[in-house]
């Protein structure tokens, strides 16, 4: 669905899988880019969301990085090693 | 020109529970709103069912507000039968915070005055201890707690969904972008909105902060005035507070609501950063994992205060079969106002019990202080 212009030189890593980025992308955009097709799954009713407005106003790009719950991945740039993780439900307080 | 047995001005909450309430005893009902230019507080409200601080100085407005608590299960259910929209009605107990000794002392002398004055609806005072043991997640500088078994919250705007749903579901018609600038009055009533014409044999002024200009239109008084609120609102977490509190609720979809502020600033009803950090800081003291939730939103509005703080139900003398609603707990007033009010102002008018709500105790110079 997505052509990528620019050279992909940034590694980071969803779900554990290796992904490449390029310098100055969003973790949406990144995931968008590599064919990723849903990010998460909502607080509700569970259903599977991927990044929308790519403008923080809809925060259907929620995901975990490096540990932090309900980062919106449109607003992020994806910098080297990053860990991403699908944001499963609602974030836990602990 | 429309006929209508009962028309309802004002689509809020107050409006919309009375509106609903007759529309399903079988009246023809009209529910009139001004719109969204209107300050409409049943759109910026934190949805407690709160009843233990209600009434404290007003037996009347306490035993009025427990009626509501007992007949709230009934509207939610009727609104679920009817429309399908559940108002998230959850009623299982709220805590307030005592953050010092001090501010333990004052609520259980409170508590105790109250129970004093208009009985006991199981309202106690929770040391950390026992507070520890329902809520384990409350922070090292909560005090206690007072606990009211009755208490409860709902989601408002799901609320004001149903009664509207279910007004239109009675036969009832909602008719929004209409401000009511007068009312004529031969036996019947005749309201005009703009070039429209409606005409009533009854007619419930319930218009929020816009009752006071319509009130003595019918020979009556309506001295409500603004009080801000603002609230804060975060990201849906997994649950974890299971209660309503006075100051922080969880939704039943995992947002949580922190407020609310009491400002007395006019109509003005933007945010301001220093109440709420203020809200905020408070709220982290009662539940520190709070520190970790991210803001989503925030918002101010207008709370409907008469000067004493107790609502105001009157038929007027001049005008038979006008009347006054209003209220500062429309959300915890929804019941009474859908399952005792409304059939008393459709059927043979206010019960005597109800003259303490009349506006001419504004005049008696001993007015009560506001109590939430
Ligand atoms: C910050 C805040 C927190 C609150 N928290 C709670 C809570 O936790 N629990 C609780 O029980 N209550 C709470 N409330 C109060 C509750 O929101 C109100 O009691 C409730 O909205 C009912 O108000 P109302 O229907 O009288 O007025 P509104 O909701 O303001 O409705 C009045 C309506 O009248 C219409 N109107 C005005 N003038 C005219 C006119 N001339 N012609 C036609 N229509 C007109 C307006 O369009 C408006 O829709 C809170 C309020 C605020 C502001
Ligand atoms: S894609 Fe909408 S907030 Fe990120």
């Amino acid at each position: 669905m997505f052509r990528r212009f620019d050279a992909a030189s940034v590694a980071f890593t969803f779900e554990g899988m290796p992904v490449m980025a390029a310098a100055g992308e969003t973790v949406a955009a990144a995931l968008l880019a590599a064919g990723v097709r849903s990010v998460r799954t909502t607080a509700v009713s569970g259903s599977a969301r991927a990044p929308w407005c790519m403008m923080g106003v809809c925060f259907d790009c929620l995901v975990e990085i490096d540990g932090v719950a309900n980062r919106q991945g449109c607003m992020v740039v994806v910098s080297p090693g990053m860990v991403v993780r699908r944001q499963v439900g609602a974030k836990d307080l602990g | 020109m429309r006929g209508f047995d009962l028309i309802v001005i004002g689509g809020g909450l107050v409006g919309g529970a009375v509106a609903f309430g007759a529309a399903r005893l079988g009246a023809r009902v009209a529910l009139l709103d001004e719109g969204d230019v209107a300050f409409r507080a049943a759109r910026g409200n934190f949805g407690l069912v709160w009843i233990q601080s209600k009434g404290a100085g007003m037996p009347p407005y306490a035993h009025w507000s427990r009626q509501s608590a007992a007949l709230w299960a009934g509207l939610s259910d009727a609104l679920s039968e009817v429309t399908g929209v559940a108002p998230a009605l959850r009623q299982n107990g709220g805590f307030a915070f005592c953050l010092s000794d001090d501010e333990f002392a004052r609520q259980a002398e409170r508590v105790q005055r109250m129970h004093n004055e208009s009985g006991g609806i199981g309202t106690r005072m929770l040391d950390r201890a026992e507070l520890r043991a329902m809520l384990p997640q409350v922070g090292d500088e909560v005090v206690g707690a007072a606990f009211c078994p009755i208490d409860g919250h709902a989601n408002p705007l799901l609320l004001l969904r149903g009664l509207q749903a279910g007004l239109l579901a009675k036969g009832g018609e909602y008719l929004p972008g209409r401000h009511v600038d007068a009312i004529d009055y031969d036996g019947g009533f005749t309201v005009q909105c703009g070039a429209e014409r409606f005409t009533c044999a009854k007619v419930v002024i319930a218009a929020g902060l816009g009752s006071r200009d319509l009130a003595p239109m019918v020979g009556l008084e309506m001295p409500v005035t603004p009080l801000k609120g603002q609230i804060l609102v975060t990201e849906r977490v997994r649950p974890f507070l299971d209660y309503a509190t006075h100051v922080v609720r969880q939704t039943d979809e995992g947002s949580v609501m922190m407020g609310d502020s009491q400002e007395d600033v006019g109509f003005d009803i933007r945010t301001t950063t220093p109440v709420l950090k203020d809200i905020a800081a408070r709220n982290i003291k009662v539940f520190p994992l709070l520190r970790e939730a991210n803001v989503v939103r925030t918002w101010g509005a207008l709370r409907v205060m008469t000067p004493d703080g107790c609502p105001i139900y009157e038929e007027s003398v001049s005008h038979p079969g006008a009347f006054s609603a209003t209220c500062h707990s429309g959300v915890t007033l929804a019941g009474a106002h859908a399952m005792a009010l409304a059939p008393a102002i459709l059927g043979a008018g206010l019960p005597p019990a109800m003259k303490a709500f009349e506006a001419a105790r504004f005049k008696s110079g001993k007015i009560n202080v506001p109590s939430f």
